[in-house]
């Protein structure tokens, strides 16, 4: 997947976690930008992703998540991994 | 793995999830019940837990959905973390019809929220309560060449600080508890040795397991058996994912949440008295191999020397074990009658037996309507019965049709229907007892008065020759549970539809004000075991020496035997005897007891205005209010014999 397909798919992930269509992502978007990202909330983003993405993520990996830049490097270096 | 593996699967659910976010409240909620119906995964089941929040919230906004949700007010109290598992528990409530609102204890606080004091808790007043603790919490640690002794004595400990845990529960909120099981987190030690050490962590966990479960079955608190289904869906499904523990002390992954809901929300709708009474089957390629029509009695495929006819073997011997606990059973399929009917009577390899169908339709009409005849003639709702079809598109017809009745989705291979069938959960039991066990029997009786009253000429001799003998008694302690548990499922021969838990119940029977009065009835085809319950006690609406008629149910298996004029009978012998000078009766509508809208006036009470001061829950239901003065009232004739003690 390219970087632009992560975050189409990603936003969709956000999209139905939140349940909100006009979630727009940006590499610096953060937990204070979206409403409702709360820690409940983000065990269920990390693990929406995992299912959409295939992938696991470590678990130090998820106390380096604080940005959607983060996940989204995090997602491709797992799918570059992966090849 | 599928975690619903019943459900149908909805092509575009994404797509429907976005449409239903724009329609009116009203239609929302109607839509969100209908998109329960589907296969799932946890963020879907958060959105249709989002699309159903209003509905849940306001019961006028539930109005349009048939069969109406029965409201329950369920509190979690847990060890580990569930916040996250709510939706879910509330969107399969949906599917199992009941209105969940759900209150979650601060994580961990579980007896602080019951030894101590919960205001939150206290206002919340749960019906239900779930303690969802874990292994890890409350471990029972002692070193691992602790004997026997020692670890049976911790053991215990544990069980009986549960035991205080529960009565708390009871005695305070007069709460049903369930229990969850414990799940063992770690692996094993030992390997398959660890079960021949005592004090390894595997066998503490199981033993604590069995005397939780024993526990649980003195104290009459049902159980969330995590611990079997742990087992069941093994390593890696989301149970006990140390990553979840560790990020957020989650003993149960969101990945799961689907099913932890299902399972909770079945138990709700056992509670409830929602869940499923009849297992409706198909024939041809349902129960044998082949088609009955085309095939012939030696061309079906059945039964062993062959691996197709072992698997229709064994669902069928899964149906009859159904049928056994209780399930009634049924027939519904494209045939001639005789031709179905031979195989039952004549063919070697049927582990079901004509005398184990309630109700055996075989026709060529279309099997909607023949699904509703079946409902009619077991007086029984369709939101009761479950039907198993092989034809994917019979199965679509009738959840088409019928979006009461529960249509399994199944695969091509029958090997799998026991598994589906099971993993369901449509038959969830609140209790068993002995007339559970009798009735596959007392249905099959059921069908031979039928036919009695067919041959009969008129209805008098028919109800005569049934030679009935009714018992009535005030209900002892052995009686309960089997009350309990009538009082909790009954929905249609209903007056009021008051729901008590045993605890209640126990407290009426021992109250001498209170006359609680079980009815049983037999005849000459065999016993129908205890089938009404009738309680009547003094209330504050109500002058002195009047009675209110709080609950009078019925089982619908003895419509039209007269138990209704003879079971007023024992009631006005009781009141007599107590100077008693009239019986206040009280019809409460719901959704499903139309039947008994007229039952009073039937019997000869007059209509009278609600009585200043009569329960408000009874007035929003819009009840009616009747009166039977004992003095000018001659007892109702009827044709049974009467042995009232």
């Amino acid at each position: 997947m390219t970087e632009a397909q992560i975050y189409d798919a990603l936003t969709e992930v956000f999209q139905d976690v939140f349940d909100d269509d006009a979630i727009r992502l940006t590499a610096a978007t953060t937990a204070a930008d979206v409403p409702g990202w709360d820690s409940q909330a983000h065990v269920n983003l990390v693990v929406a992703a995992e299912m959409r993405f295939g992938v696991r993520f470590r678990t130090a990996e998820l106390e380096s998540l604080h940005n959607v830049g983060d996940f989204v490097n995090l997602i491709a270096s797992k799918q570059q991994g992966a090849r | 793995m599928e975690q619903l593996p019943w459900l149908p699967a909805q092509a575009d659910l994404g797509a429907a999830l976005g449409a239903a976010r724009r329609l009116e409240p009203a239609a929302r909620f109607a839509e969100a019940v209908r998109l329960a119906g589907f296969r799932r995964d946890f963020t879907q089941t958060g959105r249709i837990d989002r699309l159903a929040a209003d509905g849940l919230a306001d019961p006028a906004l539930r109005g349009g959905v048939s069969p109406a949700l029965t409201p329950l007010r369920l509190a979690i109290l847990s060890s580990h973390t569930v916040d996250h598992l709510v939706p879910a528990i509330r969107v399969s409530g949906l599917g199992r019809r009941v209105a969940l609102s759900v209150h979650v204890a601060p994580y961990g606080m579980y007896r602080q929220a019951l030894l101590g004091e919960d205001p939150e808790l206290a206002a919340f007043a749960p019906q239900l309560v779930l303690l969802a603790l874990d292994a890890r919490d409350a471990p029972i640690d002692l070193p691992l060449d602790s004997g026997e002794d020692a670890v049976e004595a911790a053991v215990q400990a544990r069980t009986d600080e549960l035991r205080t845990l529960w009565r708390r529960a009871r005695a305070r909120y007069g709460a049903q508890v369930v229990q969850q099981t414990l799940v063992a987190p770690d692996p094993l030690l030992f390997g398959s040795f660890e079960a021949l050490v005592p004090a390894a962590p595997h066998s503490i966990i199981e033993r604590l397991n069995t005397a939780i479960r024993a526990a649980a079955r003195e104290e009459g608190v049902l159980l969330l058996d995590l611990a079997w289904q742990a087992a069941r869906l093994g390593h890696g499904s989301g149970l006990a994912d140390p990553v979840r523990w560790h990020q957020a002390k989650q003993l149960v992954s969101p990945v799961l949440a689907p099913l932890y809901g299902d399972l909770v929300a079945r138990i709700a709708g056992a509670v409830a008295g929602t869940s499923r009474k009849c297992l409706v089957l198909d024939l041809d390629n349902t129960l044998w191999g082949g088609v009955i029509g085309d095939d012939g009695l030696d061309g079906i495929r059945l039964g062993q020397g062959n691996a197709t006819g072992e698997a229709f073997l064994a669902f069928q011997r899964y149906a009859a074990a159904l049928g056994k606990r209780g399930v009634i059973l049924a027939v519904c399929s494209k045939n001639t009658e005789a031709v179905a009917v031979e195989v039952f009577e004549k063919h070697p390899e049927m582990a079901l037996r004509r005398g184990d169908i309630a109700c055996f339709v075989a026709n060529w009409n279309d099997k909607a309507g023949n699904l509703r005849h079946i409902a009619r003639t077991l007086n029984i709702g369709l939101d009761s019965l479950v039907f198993v079809d092989d034809n994917p598109a019979e199965r679509e017809i009738i959840r088409r049709e019928l979006p009461e009745v529960a249509v399994p989705e199944v695969t091509e291979d029958v090997s799998d229907y026991p598994a589906i069938l099971g993993a369901a959960g449509y038959f969830e039991a609140a209790g068993f007892t002995a007339d559970d066990a009798a009735r596959a029997r007392s249905y099959a009786l059921n069908a031979e008065r039928q036919a009695a009253l067919e041959q009969a000429t008129d209805i008098t001799g028919y109800l005569r020759s049934l030679a009935m003998r009714m018992t009535a008694r005030r209900v002892g302690p052995a009686e309960l549970p089997r009350v309990t548990q009538l009082i909790n499922k009954t929905n249609q021969f209903n007056l009021t539809t008051r729901r008590y838990t045993e605890a209640d119940t126990a407290r009426f029977a021992a109250d001498p004000d209170t006359l609680l009065i079980s009815v049983r009835l037999a005849d000459r085809f065999g016993d129908n075991g205890l089938i009404a319950v009738l309680m009547a006690r003094p209330d504050a609406a109500l002058p002195p020496g009047e009675l209110l008629i709080d609950t009078w149910l019925m089982s619908c298996r003895v419509l039209g035997r007269q138990v209704e004029e003879a079971s007023l009978g024992v009631l006005l012998d009781h009141a007599a005897r107590r100077g008693v000078k009239a019986l206040v009766g009280e019809y409460r509508p719901t959704a499903k007891n139309g039947m008994v809208a007229q039952h009073y006036a039937r019997l000869g009470f007059e209509p009278m205005p609600a009585p200043a001061g009569a329960e408000p829950d009874s007035l929003t239901m819009g009840a009616t209010f009747w009166r039977y003065e004992l003095r000018a009232a001659e007892a109702p004739a009827h044709y049974i014999e009467v042995e009232a003690a």
